[in-house]
């Protein structure tokens, strides 16, 4: 690119930006991107500079975010994680949704997509391997199958090095993202008497929502592409992560537990599915030796940092 | 908030105990292993060296005073660096993978932390699940040794497997077919393999039969009947108080692809099961008896 041209910001599409998640990216990247976001959702507290559609990624609409102006990246959040949603709405909204997207980026050439996935696809398991790399199989569905949902995606995300060459996929599988965002690890990390399984500790890795957003920026660079595992600072046992937020955890021996979750997810009385007790049991941690040496990632909050996000700042 | 602190005081008067129970050499020794912990105690496997307080008194009364362990070739131990014990696997229930980690931990100038693989079912048993992980057991994949190595930790590896330990006792002290994961792993890591020879476990529970109906019943690997057990019940499944030898050959590094043929890796692994026959032999040659 010798060529003169006006210097005029990349334009990045955010879908999902409505999420506590996608406004944490949208802050940071405003600042150097021209950013346009997509969700169904309203959206509150964001930057004045952000163009905000407020349409389903499935629907026609959003067509003309791409037909208007050239789109430079694409940020893929909209990915449902409610397992409390019907399966097959949930099935529908993030398979169909991502092909569209990724139809459209072809149509359009955009040259880079960033889809956020999750470390949880491996899932957690008793043979698994300590650090788990990029090329170990997608597990998380052989127990729990709200995840299924999520590995379909990522494999349709997978599948697009070969179908759609000419754009520069990039796939993150964080690990546990904690902090001021609404998700199952972090609803765990902000009750003041979370429960445990009796006997079990495994090793955690948790990460700072920021921490995430770092990588997506690296992910924006020209030329990377790829499924990157991304971790935060060293792993540490359930067992401290719950001493230094100072809660009181009640051990119960696993099949009382179970039952008891399972009375109360039948009862609509509880948000937790009960093969997610798998994570507070076996390991499914990440080797994020390939973001390191690839995306120059280092993550930059330590564990501290990341549990003061729960014990002192509020989810609104 | 009463209880609280007495519970503390308690838990600290326990803690102390142990610490005393173990010594202040070893402890000083433990205190110092640096397996590459983290700022919280912790490495990557969950290995906490401090843990150690509560299974160290224990297997340091069974090293001393019941089996009273002797060691022989401690010196043939690098004393740091990754290396590779191969040992046979004898006795029916594994207390020589605690008694040579014990022996290491004891006799080895500066101390080494045997990291032994385990089974995918130990994370599977509560408490067994963290206490193995604590004391730096780790998950038997071929990812996790590796790691381990690159780490430049000390691994123990039974390449009999369930094949040694269950046999039988007319088949004492003679070798079964060794795997070759261990030699594969050597040669990819470059690591020095250590043959170890453990004498005087075989006798701690001479099986005469392997119910094998009922183990697969049970969902066990075994089901062992000596003259004790199952006749006189859980008494008769406690070991024997036999006297353990354990001997350390000299470090052996292979040269090879990791990759060849079963053949030709398999020669290496026959070298390493001669020294550890010649070793075996040489202890039953030296000992003066099963019990002393």
């Amino acid at each position: 690119m010798m060529r003169k041209r006006p210097v005029r910001k990349q334009r990045v599409v955010i879908t999902g930006i409505a999420g506590h998640f996608g406004r944490a990216v949208a802050r940071r990247l405003h600042r150097n991107f021209e950013v346009v976001g997509v969700d169904r959702r309203p959206v509150r507290q964001m930057p004045k500079d952000i163009h905000i559609e407020q349409v389903d990624i499935r629907r026609r609409g959003v067509e003309d975010v791409f037909r208007r102006q050239r789109i430079d990246a694409l940020i893929h959040l909209n990915i449902m994680h409610d397992p409390r949603a019907l399966q097959e709405e949930h099935h529908q909204f993030n398979i169909v949704g991502t092909q569209k997207i990724f139809e459209l980026c072809a149509e359009h050439r955009v040259p880079k997509v960033i889809v956020l996935s999750s470390a949880d696809v491996y899932g957690p398991d008793p043979r698994n391997n300590q650090f788990l790399k990029e090329d170990a199989p997608l597990m998380g569905g052989q127990k729990f199958e709200a995840i299924r949902g999520l590995i379909a995606l990522d494999m349709f995300c997978n599948a697009s090095f070969w179908r759609y060459p000419e754009i520069e996929t990039v796939i993150l599988r964080p690990v546990h993202i904690v902090g001021r965002v609404n998700n199952a690890p972090s609803r765990y990390l902000r009750l003041e008497q979370p429960l445990t399984l009796m006997g079990f500790d495994p090793m955690l890795q948790l990460i700072h929502a920021e921490d995430v957003v770092s990588a997506i920026e690296l992910s924006l660079k020209p030329g990377v592409r790829g499924v990157f595992n991304i971790a935060g600072p060293s792993p540490v046992p359930l067992s401290m992560i719950l001493r230094k937020l100072g809660r009181n955890p009640r051990a119960l021996p696993e099949p009382i537990l179970k039952t008891m979750l399972k009375t109360a997810w039948s009862l609509k009385l509880s948000s937790w599915p009960v093969p997610e007790l798998d994570h507070i049991k076996y390991v499914c941690m990440v080797d994020d030796q390939m973001a390191r040496r690839t995306l120059g990632f280092a993550p930059q909050f330590s564990l501290q940092e990341i549990l003061d996000e729960v014990i002192i700042r509020p989810l609104y | 908030m009463a209880p609280q602190p007495v519970w503390h005081k308690v838990r600290q008067k326990i803690d102390d105990a142990l610490i005393s129970a173990i010594g202040p050499d070893i402890w000083q020794g433990i205190r110092t292993v640096d397996a590459g912990q983290n700022e919280y105690g912790y490495d990557p496997f969950g290995f906490e060296p401090e843990f150690l307080k509560y299974v160290a008194p224990f297997a340091l009364w069974m090293y001393r005073h019941y089996f009273r362990v002797e060691v022989h070739g401690m010196e043939n131990i690098p004393a740091s660096g990754r290396i590779l014990l191969v040992s046979n696997h004898t006795g029916q229930i594994p207390l020589d993978a605690l008694m040579i980690a014990t022996s290491l931990l004891v006799d080895c100038n500066p101390t080494r932390i045997v990291r032994s693989m385990v089974e995918h079912w130990v994370p599977q048993i509560p408490y067994i699940s963290y206490i193995f992980a604590r004391c730096g057991q780790v998950v038997g994949t071929r990812d996790n040794a590796r790691l381990l190595l690159q780490r430049g930790g000390c691994i123990l590896a039974f390449p009999e497997g369930q094949r040694g330990i269950n046999k039988t006792f007319d088949k004492a002290y003679q070798l079964e077919e060794f795997g070759l994961g261990f030699m594969r792993l050597a040669l990819e890591t470059g690591t020095p393999i250590v043959p170890v020879a453990v004498v005087g476990a075989e006798e701690q529970m001479p099986a005469i039969w392997n119910f094998k109906a009922l183990a697969k019943i049970l969902g066990m690997p075994a089901f062992p009947i000596t003259p004790t057990w199952p006749l006189l019940g859980p008494v008769g499944a406690l070991p024997l108080p036999v006297k353990y030898h354990i001997y350390f050959g000299e470090p052996v590094l292979f040269e090879g692809a990791a990759d060849d043929e079963d053949r030709i890796v398999g020669a290496q692994v026959d070298e390493v099961r001669t020294t550890i026959r010649s070793l075996i032999e040489r202890g039953l040659r030296e000992r003066a008896g099963v019990f002393w």
